[in-house]
């Protein structure tokens, strides 16, 4: 299905999100929309699907004109998207999942739909248990759901919001050989990413927007260097390494067990010391977020001894954790870190952790607008953080970390952050790193976990391998690794 | 606890005019939804409001009965103001009342001491009855994972069993057991009041006090601060540092400490004994007024005279008009649910008029 959208206008507020964009996408190929975060690529996105209506302009599938009231209609014209967070619903199973939007009537046909399931499945080799819970899935597993779903409902334009954010490498090379094949069956495929690397592997054209306007549109071949210009007006340089001197043993890990109640990771070791960057690779819920957990004292490890500087913590309060300097900022900004509905004269009241009995809401307000420059937020005191951007959010939860910590942890510290943010949560992480803080990240992005770690810890499969070091590792050992080879 | 986040957010833009009109438009729409009922049923609406406005305001008595009803709802009312900036559903404020009113009674029936002494411990005695039942509530929450609603609400059947026990057992009258009473307490445990009236300087002046207290603890001090954080986000204020357990207790305790004096006065001024159905339903009706007053301590105490005239004033509508008492309720009933209804709408309305 021939795609067009003509001269399509979005205002959000002030904000004009999406300014006079044009694309047109012939089926059988794959279409990329690159920018960086806030730059309108998924308002442009949730307009074609339905989920937000358009201001001014054109949709064209077959060259005729349609405007969709919800994604319901859209689906029934073939339009199908998939969502960077996964729009389903965990506690069900993946059969019952399948089934919504299908317009069996009042009965459902649940055969006719595994039946379905299954086809789609051998079709791209996808491995799914029709009665897993989708709770139980990967990210990666959830989309080929997804995928399968669209499909069964009649999708001939699939949109694919950032599919590779987290996901892991293995599941990445299965879904950009899965997008390959639906474009040869004549699928019209959108692919919305902020990665340089995915859209040049994949996409026969690219569309680039920046600050809701279209900059500029590449046909294959194109190089990296083009893309990065139009999306930032210049081209960005990843920086050399300062070395650091390591110092004391800041974290010790003696046999440590995590465990929820579907994994169990044993045996792990590690020592982690002052100035030491380590990064927890692997596929997501392979146990990182339990280790980080387990080392901030916010769960409690099933066996084995954590030490931190010299004293053993097991079974000690989350508050003698953050006592001892240790700092852990969660992947989800707002639902574990910020409260919303506080602005950030508030937070930062909260997170100063005085034991003074009134608020001298003035000194607060001065103090928090000078951190507010400080860290580059872009807000004033009385800003609540859900009205922030993702970056910003960030950036206010790396403000309210205490000054001096031994030990900082992280889960997806960049994700979804632009270039510029995620240089700018680093330069912040190593200037603490310099001062004699030890780092421990999780990252699905294996640019980032190598480019900053000094030693790599690979989860897979419930295990955990020997600590790599990162300058002697190539990205084909990680990747073997993390696809549980040579474990 | 998602009614609870979506509390109303009044911005400054709008001020003070936009938000008098989304809070009076609804009250005016629940009079006249009222009055339609009134004419479905064949009643004169008019003559309704009048009889509802001169048995609310008809005599000095009367006006000293409708602060009879003020006075406990004010106190629930700061109270839960307290929990629900917690974010939590202190439905079992009722239960917090009774045991109040008994823990006064068992001070009244115990110490035989000069009235201002007795007085003074009688409404120590309630705060403690009603933070104690308060903490129970908060402990089934906190350490046995019992949602707040249903702690409370059977903690609040547990109380009426209590007190029924005491009225028909230990406490029942010299020679029978009736479920009207106890034996009155000694006069030196009787509130002074206004005379001819139920109500009295010394538990209105208290009331004003409390409101004033958590008015400004919940927006000067720390404590304030941090349940307020607990309320929005219990996940990420654990995260910052804050002890959510402990702070949730402790909301749950001044909830019930506040309870407790509504009983103690209930027990101590108006009634003079325990009876079974102490609470008066105070501490259901002050949920309401806590809403209609958009969780703001400077509106509760004229919500909850509006709240306690149309209690009052509803009394004599049988006698007079034949329309039952009931009316009250449904007028109070309509106002909050068009109230909380206006808000959501305002919501919506106000994320229209920016996007």
């Amino acid at each position: 299905m021939r795609l067009e959208l003509k001269h399509i206008h979005k205002h959000f507020g002030a904000v004009h999100a999406n300014d006079d964009i044009s694309i047109a996408v012939e089926s059988g190929t794959i279409h990329g929309l690159l920018g960086e975060n806030g730059a309108g690529k998924s308002t442009l996105m949730k307009i074609l699907s339905g989920f937000i209506h358009r201001d001014a302009g054109e949709i064209l599938l077959d060259g005729r004109a349609v405007a969709f009231k919800n994604p319901a209609e859209a689906i029934r014209a073939g339009v199908g998207m998939l969502h960077q967070d996964p729009l389903d619903f965990p506690p069900l199973t993946v059969l019952d999942n399948f089934l919504f939007g299908r317009e069996d009537g009042f009965m459902q046909n649940r055969a006719g739909a595994l039946a379905d399931l299954q086809r789609f499945s051998r079709q791209f080799g996808f491995d799914l248990d029709p009665d897993a819970l989708v709770s139980s899935l990967t990210v990666g597993e959830r989309q080929q759901l997804e995928i399968m779903r669209l499909l069964s409902l009649g999708a001939k334009i699939l949109i694919f919001d950032e599919p590779t954010t987290g996901i892991s490498l293995p599941q990445k090379i299965k879904l950009f050989e899965t997008l390959r094949l639906l474009a040869k069956q004549g699928m019209t495929i959108i692919f919305v990413t902020h990665k340089l690397q995915d859209a040049e592997d994949l996409c026969g054209k690219v569309t680039v927007l920046r600050l809701g306007k279209m900059t500029g549109q590449v046909t294959h071949p194109f190089t990296a260097d083009q893309l990065v210009r139009l999306m930032f007006g210049q081209s960005l340089e990843t920086r050399a390494r300062a070395s650091v001197a390591l110092g004391e043993p800041i974290l010790e890990l003696r046999d440590i067990c995590v465990a929820d109640y579907r994994l169990r990771v044993p045996e792990i070791n590690l020592q982690v010391r002052a100035g030491q960057v380590i990064g927890l690779a692997g596929i997501e819920g392979s146990g990182q977020r339990l280790l980080l957990r387990a080392c901030a004292g916010l769960d409690q490890p099933v066996a084995g001894d954590i030490w931190i500087s010299g004293a053993r913590m097991n079974r000690q309060p989350y508050r003698d954790f953050l006592e001892r300097g240790v700092a852990y900022l969660p992947a989800g900004r707002l639902e574990e870190g910020l409260v919303p509905g506080l602005n950030l004269t508030e937070h930062f009241i909260l997170a100063r952790r005085s034991r003074e009995f009134f608020i001298d809401w003035r000194a607060a307000q001065d103090a928090a607008q000078s951190r507010i420059g400080e860290y580059s937020i872009r807000g004033v005191p009385a800003s609540r953080v859900e009205a922030l951007s993702g970056g910003n959010q960030q950036r206010a939860l790396l403000a309210l970390l205490q000054p001096n910590l031994n030990l900082i942890l992280l889960e997806h510290p960049t994700r979804g952050l632009d270039i510029e943010s995620t240089m700018w949560v680093w330069s912040q992480l190593l200037a603490r790193r310099q001062r004699g803080a030890a780092i421990v990240f999780a990252s699905a992005d294996l640019d980032e976990i190598f480019e900053y770690s000094d030693r790599i810890l690979v989860f897979s499969g419930g295990r955990v391998a020997r600590a790599l070091n990162a300058q002697e590792t190539s990205v084909q050992q990680l990747g073997e690794l993390i696809g549980g080879k040579g474990l | 606890m998602s009614e609870i986040t979506q509390k109303p957010v009044f911005s400054k833009k709008t001020g003070f005019s936009a938000d008098l009109l989304w809070t009076m438009g609804p009250i005016i729409l629940a009079l006249l939804l009222t009055t339609l009922a009134l004419v479905a049923i064949g009643a004169d609406p008019l003559k309704a409001y009048t009889t509802l406005w001169n048995g609310a305001f008809g005599s000095p008595e009367k006006l000293g009965s409708v602060i009879d009803a003020w006075v406990p709802l004010v106190f629930c009312s700061v109270g839960l103001l307290v929990t629900f900036t917690a974010g939590l559903w202190n439905i079992g404020i009722e239960g917090q009342i009774v045991m109040g009113a008994i823990g006064a009674a068992w001070v009244a029936r115990t110490f035989d001491l000069p009235a201002e002494i007795l007085i003074a411990l009688m409404f120590i005695g309630g705060a403690l009855g009603g933070a104690a039942w308060a903490l129970l509530a908060g402990a089934l929450k906190v350490y046995g994972r019992v949602h707040e609603i249903f702690g409370g609400l059977g903690l609040n059947f547990v109380a009426m069993g209590v007190t029924l026990y005491l009225i028909i057992g230990p406490w029942k009258r010299a020679g029978i057991a009736s479920t009207s009473g106890t034996e009155p307490f000694r006069p030196a445990a009787w509130l002074l009041n206004f005379p001819g009236l139920t109500v009295g300087p010394v538990e209105i002046i208290l009331a004003i006090i409390s409101l004033a207290l958590i008015y400004f603890a919940l927006r000067g001090t720390l404590w304030g601060l941090q349940l307020k954080a607990i309320g929005k986000n219990a996940r990420s204020a654990f995260w910052l540092g804050i002890p959510t357990s402990r702070h949730m207790l402790g909301a749950f305790a001044v909830c019930g400490v506040f309870a407790g004096l509504a009983g103690a006065e209930q027990a101590s001024g108006v009634w003079a004994r325990l009876i079974p159905a102490i609470s008066g339903g105070y501490g259901y009706l002050a949920i309401l007024v806590v809403l209609l007053s958009g969780f703001r301590a400077p509106l509760v105490p004229f919500v909850a005279f509006f709240f306690a005239a149309v209690s009052k004033g509803s009394i004599s509508l049988p006698l007079d008009l034949q329309v039952d008492s009931a009316l009250g309720g449904v007028l109070q009933g309509v106002v909050v649910l068009l109230f909380v209804l206006s808000q959501g709408v305002r919501a919506k309305w106000t994320q229209t008029l920016s996007s």
